[in-house]
């Protein structure tokens, strides 16, 4: 589990931020609400997790709330690899 | 008198200047959009009425009155001025739905200037393209997306002034400037512009099949239309709390956002925050909106959260509904009669039209699914698109148009009169549109015309993609088509032909994905990628993307005897 949110914060940190851009990503730290990451985006989010993880995740689970947060989305891989991970 | 007569009723004589009296204005006066949404409100005894309560993803709000926002926009004109900008420069708003983004809107128009309001997720090719044509001259950001503007600040020598509204300390380089708009000294008076009714006022980039994005350019007089399309179909009233969803970077976010609210004296609530379904009924619950202005893709979303949700609030101070950005489904229109009690009334306009043009009129039936009717004082119908002639019969599929004539037509395409001058056909404005009409003169919407994708209520070209999409090492040829999707009605896929040397694999997949989004915007980022050995053409080398879009939408094909053999 804290592998994935590792991973995920670097993956998020890299792709989402822009470089010079200071903030910081936390477990918790709001990224569709807070607009790190829109509805659009979490697609190529989405996609970097199942490649990532070997998984797929169904449109019904992929939602703004699953992906709010580092621990949401650690949750959601968790729970589509059946603690592989 | 019934619903359906009031409708009616405002067709019968109905002329602009309804508006024009309203609003104080007569020929000839001078007209300045940020006077009347804010001094003039002021001017009649609303000072102290809350303008607008914004509130951002963690629950931190704030309050302006109708005369803070006054002030504060005055404030903003007096160090825009005081910088050395001169009415007519291009001004651009880079914000998120920030208060500085709102009054800062107001305070560019009250010194003359052109405001050019960009959305804050365009990457840095997307904003140089957009700054580049209009030579802007300066652009009010935040700290957040100052490096975009570096990366890019080399290519724009007209850019003279960076205004960072957050810096708080943060070095600065050389011409970027940091100004707070709450904590510097404020200006009570200011001389506004006094512009005239077809004075520029503001500048919005709209996509088009072919070339890079155009900007409609708007003018002062544009409020007349803004102002009573607000009050008639957003049934704007005295006591509303009034929300609207839309982003001001897009031409319903100022419109309806910005100048239809605030030129009729409204309250408005601003969430500066993402999706979320629990969020955004726990603001409509909070703050008792009563009109609420969204979109399609939003509503999909909501639908799909369900109606378990709706029960868990209270959202009985919904008093009307509207959707603007793309046709609202007839399923979207009965699940929102069935979970709030409401129908969404579906509205349609265009960037280039500034304001509401079809619409279903506050207690007209609705048809669900329609478009609905023309708004009074628009001649609309729709054209046969081979001689352009309008179609005498109903239920004919043709080319949506207006007569010209309109107050918020826009009056050219910057730098692009060509362009503007395409868009008429015997007389008529053509959006570029497909619909039919029925007997009851109620309009139906088909889809586009062009190649134009509309993804979440927002134009995306496909030529801008391809482009981008070239600039790609690995990328030889691209086409960008629309693809349909549940939400957003269309997304972006991209066909991909790929240079010697590179192989197809899911890691170049998501690295071109990511590509297009930094560099272009979420938008327009391909949600799918194929790779193909070759991509249709024409005889003389043209891509037909209409063979791969109707490929994507199970259409048939049309006439492809100019298709290049392989």
């Amino acid at each position: 589990m804290d592998e994935v949110k590792r991973m995920v914060t670097e993956y998020v940190t890299r792709e989402y931020l822009e470089e010079g851009d200071d903030r910081v990503i936390k477990e918790d730290t709001p990224l569709i609400t807070g607009g790190i990451v829109d509805s659009f985006s979490m697609v190529s989010l989405k996609r970097f997790l199942e490649k990532k993880y070997n998984i797929q995740i169904p449109d019904a689970d992929a939602t703004p709330q699953a992906f709010d947060s580092i621990n949401n989305i650690a949750d959601l891989v968790t729970r589509f690899t059946k603690g592989r991970v | 008198m019934t619903d359906q007569l009031m409708y009616e009723d405002r067709l019968k004589g109905f002329d602009w200047s309804i508006s024009e009296k309203e609003l104080g204005y007569r020929k000839g006066d001078t007209i300045n959009i940020g006077w009347h949404c804010s001094d003039r409100i002021c001017k009649l005894g609303h000072g102290r009425k809350p303008a607008l309560i914004w509130e951002d993803f963690l629950g931190t709000g704030k309050s302006f009155t109708y005369d803070d926002v006054r002030i504060l926009s005055n404030t903003i004109a007096r160090y825009v001025c005081d910088l050395g900008l001169k009415p007519g420069e291009r001004i651009c708003l880079f914000m998120d739905r920030i208060p500085e983004l709102y009054i800062g809107f107001l305070g560019v128009l009250k010194m003359g200037g052109i405001v050019q309001p960009l959305f804050s997720a365009f990457g840095d090719e997307s904003l140089w393209t957009r700054l580049n044509d209009a030579k802007t001259s300066a652009i009010f950001t935040q700290k957040k997306y100052v490096p975009k503007v570096r990366k890019i600040r080399d290519k724009l020598p007209e850019l003279r002034h960076v205004i960072v509204v957050d810096a708080a300390g943060s070095p600065l380089k050389e011409g970027e400037h940091s100004f707070a708009m709450e904590e510097v000294p404020r200006v009570d008076h200011f001389d506004v512009f006094p512009s005239m009714a077809e004075t520029p006022s503001v500048l919005h980039y709209t996509s088009g099949t072919t070339g890079q994005p155009k900007g409609a350019q708007h003018v002062h007089y544009s409020l007349i239309s803004q102002y009573l399309t607000a009050k008639w179909v957003l049934d704007l009233r005295p006591d509303d709390i009034y929300w609207c969803n839309a982003d001001p970077g897009w031409v319903t976010g100022t419109s309806y956002g910005i100048i239809g609210p605030w030129s009729n004296g409204i309250t408005q609530v601003v969430l500066d925050s993402g999706f979320n379904t629990e969020r955004w009924y726990a603001f409509i619950q909070k703050h008792r909106v009563t009109v609420w202005y969204s979109a399609p893709t939003a509503i999909r979303l909501l639908m799909r959260d369900g109606k378990d949700l709706v029960a868990k609030c209270d959202l009985s101070s919904l008093r009307h509904l509207c959707s603007v950005g793309e046709p609202l489904n007839a399923e979207a229109v009965i699940w929102s009669k069935e979970a709030y009690g409401l129908p969404f009334h579906d509205t349609f306009w265009q960037t280039e039209t500034g304001c509401i043009v079809v619409t279903n009129f506050p207690g007209m039936p609705i048809k669900a699914g329609s478009m609905g009717r023309p708004f009074p004082g628009m001649t609309a119908t729709v054209l046969d698109p081979k001689n352009f002639e309008q179609y005498d019969a109903p239920g004919r599929v043709g080319l949506i148009a207006l007569r010209p004539g309109w107050p918020s037509l826009i009056r050219t395409y910057w730098n692009n009169p060509t362009g503007y001058a395409n868009k008429f056909k015997n007389g008529w404005y053509v959006t570029g549109d497909r619909a039919s009409i029925d007997k009851d003169g109620y309009f139906w919407f088909v889809g586009r015309d062009d190649d134009v994708i509309n993804t979440g209520g927002h134009l995306v070209g496909p030529f801008e993609i391809e482009s981008a999409l070239l600039e790609h090492p690995a990328v030889a040829e691209s086409a960008a088509v629309a693809k349909p999707d549940p939400v957003n009605m269309e997304v972006v896929k991209a066909f991909v032909t790929l240079k010697k040397g590179y192989e197809v694999n899911d890691d170049l997949e998501l690295e071109i994905m990511n590509f297009i989004r930094k560099k272009l915007s979420p938008l327009a980022m391909p949600q799918e990628i194929e790779f193909v050995p070759s991509l249709p053409k024409t005889r003389s080398g043209k891509i037909m993307r209409r063979v791969l879009r109707a490929q994507e939408w199970g259409e048939p094909v049309g006439d492809i005897s100019t298709l290049m053999e392989d």
